[in-house]
């Protein structure tokens, strides 16, 4: 029924299949813009926010978005600007889900601010001593980025492309996208170190408070450092994904390699630089402010020292150690679930950033805050979790996502014959 | 916000905040005119037909 969208020399399911699969995630979709509705109609009621909680669980969901959207401007940094041809071979797939995560992150401040008919604010009565004010400046230029870069990819439709002028403003654009790519790079570097300077800055809360450089608390580099070491990571585990689904090999083993070094590399050494803050931080920063290392892990049902190990050996030092060895990143195993807890790595570091530091009690009369979530959090939460499978879903079968995978099906037939 | 809004300083600060923002935005309106006026330019010159 579709055939004629569908590029050429590849094999998608059946138009019936595809259409049922929209169906179902849709239907989780159409929970979360429920949820969202309420939360626009309602307002922010709906939440379970109080006046510990200030940000919603959405803001957690947020960083994790925004950092695993990483690989987007890392790769594409890597591809047009270092110059790793072998990257040209995943970029696309890396700039769509760069797009998927931040127009999430868009979306969920949409519902965050309560007010989105005042969104345009922040632009236009600007506080220019925020670090979010810059958040919001670079997320919302990188968005156009990564929709610049996504932009020649819809006009490759097989359809599309037979317009003259889509085919040269395809072409057009690739010309000049490394200039478009090193704007991102810029721009998410300031974001994504800002999102980590934020509660760095917060000299009241103890638990968050770090020293650093200049305004840069030493936070701020951490959190470029470690989107541009999990984001990579990210891109890999959503492209195994992916292949286990479609049942093809997508991408060659080659690239997916260099990819894991590179990433393997960044994380080890975003490992390094993490102890050493930890370190730090325990041993000196706090205990300036008066607290001892065991009162921010103790006395509370959830949060204790394993958060700590957690986060900084097990989706570290352990994906650190497999990435950066050959070994490692042969076994397709250990390079999975290398990556799988590199991803986990960054969503609990962006937990401990957003919510631990909002439930340590910063008074000798306080107790520690807990948070549950509302429902319409949960929905709004997974909301742009279907969103993306469904983005996704559109986009492999439409567009020439994976360049490598029509002779990657050929070499298999082939191989099938012999 | 521009320089005529009664909001600006003329401070480091929105000097730095609002200049980086309407930097990359320039680039980026810059970097779409040129591929589009190209691309109307090509397609005039029947290049891109199949």
């Amino acid at each position: 029924m579709d055939s004629a969208l569908i590029p050429e020399g590849v094999k998608r399911c059946s138009f019936g299949k595809f259409i049922l699969w929209i169906i179902i995630v849709g239907a989780v979709l159409l929970w979360g813009v429920v949820a969202m509705l309420l939360c626009w109609f309602k307002g922010l009621n709906q939440t379970n926010m109080n006046d510990a909680y200030g940000f919603a669980m959405w803001i957690w969901a947020d960083l994790a978005v925004i950092a695993l959207g990483g690989g987007a401007f890392f790769t594409g940094l890597l591809r047009y600007v270092i110059g790793k041809d072998e990257l040209k071979n995943i970029i696309n797939y890396a700039v769509l889900i760069g797009f998927i995560c931040y127009s999430s992150a868009l979306l969920i401040l949409a519902i965050d601010i309560g007010q989105p008919l005042r969104g345009w604010f922040i632009f236009w009565h600007a506080n220019v001593h925020s670090m979010l004010t810059e958040v919001a400046f670079c997320l919302s230029c990188y968005f156009a980025v990564l929709t610049i870069e996504y932009i020649p990819l819809i006009l490759e439709n097989r359809q599309i492309d037979k317009v003259p002028f889509f085919h040269n403003l395809s072409h057009n654009m690739h010309g000049i996208m490394v200039i478009f790519a090193a704007t991102g790079a810029f721009l998410s570097f300031f974001h994504q170190g800002s999102l980590g300077g934020t509660p760095a800055v917060l000299y009241g809360r103890p638990f968050a408070f770090r020293e650093g450089v200049l305004i840069w608390p030493w936070t701020f580099f951490l959190f470029t450092w470690s989107a541009a070491a999990c984001g990579p990571c990210f891109t890999i585990l959503v492209t195994w994904i992916t292949e286990k689904i479609t049942r093809k090999k997508l991408v060659r083993q080659n690239v997916i390699m260099l990819l894991a070094k590179i990433a393997g590399w960044m994380l080890a050494t975003y490992t390094v630089a993490k102890i050493i803050d930890t370190w730090y931080w325990a041993t000196v920063t706090a205990p300036a402010s008066g607290f001892n290392f065991m009162d921010f892990y103790s006395n509370n049902p959830l949060y204790g020292p394993w958060i700590l190990v957690l986060e900084i050996v097990v989706c570290g030092v352990i994906p650190s150690l497999i990435l950066i060895t050959k070994t490692g990143r042969k076994s397709s195993f250990l390079l999975i679930s290398a990556v799988l807890l590199a991803v986990l790595g960054a969503c609990v570091n962006r937990w401990v950033m957003v919510l631990q530091v909002m439930a340590v009690p910063v008074l000798t009369f306080e107790s520690w805050f807990m948070y549950f979530p509302s429902w319409q959090e949960i929905a709004t939460t997974i909301l742009p979790v279907a969103y993306g499978i469904i983005l996704i879903m559109i986009s492999y079968r439409y567009l020439p996502i994976f360049p490598q995978e029509q002779e990657l099906e050929e070499e298999k037939n082939a191989s099938i014959f012999v | 916000m521009l320089p005529f809004s009664f909001e600006w300083l003329w401070d480091i600060s929105h000097m730095l905040f609002m200049g980086g923002l309407w930097y990359a935005l320039t680039i980026l309106g810059l970097g779409m005119t040129y591929c589009i006026i190209k691309a109307a330019i090509d397609t005039s010159k029947g290049k891109g037909s199949h």
